[in-house]
């Protein structure tokens, strides 16, 4: 498989590249730290990816860089099969509701600009005549709760998108996967407390592999995440009110 | 200071008291270059050695030295100077490291090496982390025939005969570790399982790569009073009663072999919300088994309610300043913490003081600092060198604290 992924250098994005790269897929890496993206390349190599891995600069802050990353991928892996979407950015809703810029960064790039890149990546897979595209959404998005107002809400707005994707494209040959990941142990979460049911990112991965190969288009990370969203769902409102989750 | 997997026993990977920063670095666990021709490996310092083995193993190379546990990072091992079956054959870990990226306590960062800033480099090697973040790590893998593993393990009766059969076996084996039986005392004392191994050659070893193991966890803490004298007793009868057959060889998953541990993930819980405190300690006995009859007579005299304890023998002592191993027999007992830990390490320092031996930092809690200075002549060296390089001590740990007088 011929795999770009922006997000990789770091938590389930490097554990997944990681698990391509053993099973011989040929992998670009986009990021916007090109010293990162070498490191994480060599890494890849090592353990095993087929040939040598490219990397491309690409900032999800910068639309422009969005086109000559995808153009980039597909020349150096000759073709491109999937397209990994694991970056984005976290704060807690205390820093976002104090600083309101930071806030509207945050919806950007975690919304507006990671549904371009989608868009882009789409019309580049399905000029190839189809692809996977997996993108790391949340289970924040699945209810509006009190801890994760501002982030879910992104999230929220990325997982309709990728659901209407996949509807309105699956037929032209184009799988969309929506991962949805409850807590994972990774950079990202370093300094929270972990709650019960906290994944791992290797084991996370490998569900996620999983779900790309079986072109599964929504997924739960870790599994049991969606029986827990699944209560989370139902509870009436007066009950979200009261509960701090 | 930085912290890894936080396998040391005692308090090297805590903060000093009353702080709360450790830095972690296990998320830094990329690999940066490897040569198969040479075997030579550059990694990030949070790389585990299961990790590296799990990558390096179906490649046909291997970590130089492998620890009790595998949930162990480069930097730990180099930090520790961390031993394994092979010491006798092949030194520590630290004598396999060729190169070291550093950042300094004032933030910058440097490479040393056995050539170039070697001071710093021989300090970092068993210096606990105290000289420097490693942030990278630069090491010659082993290359091996096939990643499992000819073991071969034998019961042997009594102390006399375990020394003579380690020695033995050292000479043939590359790796060699014996398991006694640590509360018996009169003739049977000393009494335990001997374990030697090597490298399985291409014809004896399976097709398949060895599979990922599958683990136990303990659910919760047991109580405190499970682990006594008596159920420890228990356990060293059935331990060493099982091995019904006076001998018995054959292929082995290298896991089981080099990480018996590692089966039971939360291992630790049996010993209860007090836990139990690691001693392990070298004694350079020569050739006269006494000295080590007499400490593990002093074990029983002290009441030590001890599971099997690990006893290896030491090759030549690295070049590392504060590295652990040198010439001797080296004995690793679990101790469950009771009121009167504190007093029972002292007895068995004071019974290294007088022959010569010293303590492995990596597991240590209870020492003092006044016999680690007397245990440890080359002390003075270390902090000589660790004064250049951090005049303001601002890396620190509980234990630096505690024996070195960090901070006072």
């Amino acid at each position: 498989m011929k795999v770009a992924l922006i997000g990789a250098t770091r938590g389930m994005g490097r554990a997944l590249a990681r698990l391509m790269a053993n099973r011989g897929d040929r992998l670009c890496l986009l990021g916007r730290d090109l010293e990162d993206l070498e490191r994480s390349a060599r890494d890849l190599e090592v353990r095993g990816s087929e040939g040598v891995v490219a990397t491309a600069l690409c900032d999800l802050e910068q639309f422009e860089t969005f086109a000559p990353a995808l153009a980039t991928a597909r020349s150096a892996l000759e073709g491109l099969d999937c397209v990994v979407v694991t970056a984005g950015i976290f704060r807690s809703q205390d820093e976002l509701e104090a600083d309101t810029e930071l806030a509207l960064q945050l919806l950007q790039v975690n919304f507006s600009q990671t549904v371009a890149f989608c868009e882009l990546a789409r019309k580049t897979l399905l000029e190839g005549g189809g692809g996977t595209l997996c993108v790391f959404s949340s289970v924040a998005g699945e209810r509006g709760r009190k801890p994760v107002a501002i982030y879910g809400a992104a999230k929220a707005g990325l997982s309709r998108y990728l659901e209407a994707l996949d509807h309105k494209y699956r037929a032209a040959g184009l799988v969309t996967v929506c991962v949805k990941p409850g807590f994972v142990k990774t950079s990202m979460t370093a300094g929270l407390d972990p709650p019960p049911f906290a994944g791992e990112p290797v084991a996370v991965a490998r569900q996620v592999l999983r779900a790309i190969d079986r072109g599964t288009p929504e997924v739960y990370v870790p599994g049991i995440w969606r029986w827990i969203m699944c209560v989370i769902r139902l509870l009436p409102r007066f009950v979200m009110r009261r509960i701090g989750f | 200071m930085t912290r890894g997997l936080g396998r040391s026993y005692g308090d090297s990977s805590l903060p000093p008291p009353g702080t709360f920063d450790v830095a972690g670095s296990v998320l830094a666990d990329r690999i940066l270059a490897f040569d198969p021709q040479t075997g030579v490996l550059l990694a990030e310092s949070g790389l585990s050695l299961g990790a590296l083995n799990q990558v390096f193993w179906p490649r046909g190379f291997a970590s130089p030295v492998s620890t009790g546990t595998q949930y162990v990072t480069l930097g730990g091992m180099v930090a520790a100077d961390v031993h394994g079956k092979n010491h006798h054959q092949v030194g520590t870990f630290g004598a396999h490291v060729r190169r070291l990226k550093l950042m300094l306590a004032d933030g910058v960062v440097v490479w040393c090496s056995r050539q170039q800033k070697s001071d710093l480099f021989l300090a970092t090697i068993g210096g606990m982390g105290l000289t420097g973040h490693i942030l990278e790590v630069e090491v010659k893998l082993e290359s091996i025939p096939s990643p499992w593993i000819w073991a071969e393990s034998e019961r042997i009766p009594d102390l006399d005969q375990f020394l003579k059969a380690l020695k033995q076996a050292a000479e043939v084996w590359p790796f060699t570790v014996g398991w006694i039986d640590c509360l018996k005392r009169g003739r049977h004392m000393g009494r335990g399982i001997l374990m030697r191994g090597r490298w399985a050659t291409p014809d004896e070893a399976p097709d398949d790569p060895p599979p990922e193991k599958r683990r136990l966890t303990v659910p919760f803490e047991l109580p405190s009073w499970v682990l006594n004298r008596l159920s420890a007793r228990a356990f060293n009868v059935v331990y060493y009663g099982k091995h019904v057959r006076r001998q018995t060889r054959g292929i082995a998953h290298p896991e089981t072999f080099f990480h018996p541990l590692d089966f039971v993930i939360d291992w630790n819980k049996v010993y209860g919300a007090r836990g139990f405190t690691q001693y392990a300690c070298v004694i350079p006995y020569g050739d006269d088994p006494r000295l080590v009859r007499d400490f593990l007579d002093l074990l029983t005299r002290l009441r030590v309610p001890s599971f099997l304890s690990v006893l290896k023998d030491f090759g030549a002592e690295g070049d590392g300043l504060l590295s652990f191993p040198k010439p001797g027999m080296s004995i690793c007992l679990d101790i469950p913490v009771r009121r009167n830990t504190a007093e029972v390490v002292a007895t068995l320092d004071d019974f290294l003081i007088s022959c010569g031996g010293r303590i492995y930092l990596a597991k240590d809690a209870f020492t003092t600092a006044e016999r680690f200075r007397v245990m440890e002549p080359r002390l003075a060296d270390w902090l000589d060198v660790r004064q250049k390089w951090d005049p303001h001590q601002r890396l620190a740990s509980a234990q630096s604290v505690r024996l070195f007088g960090d901070g006072q």
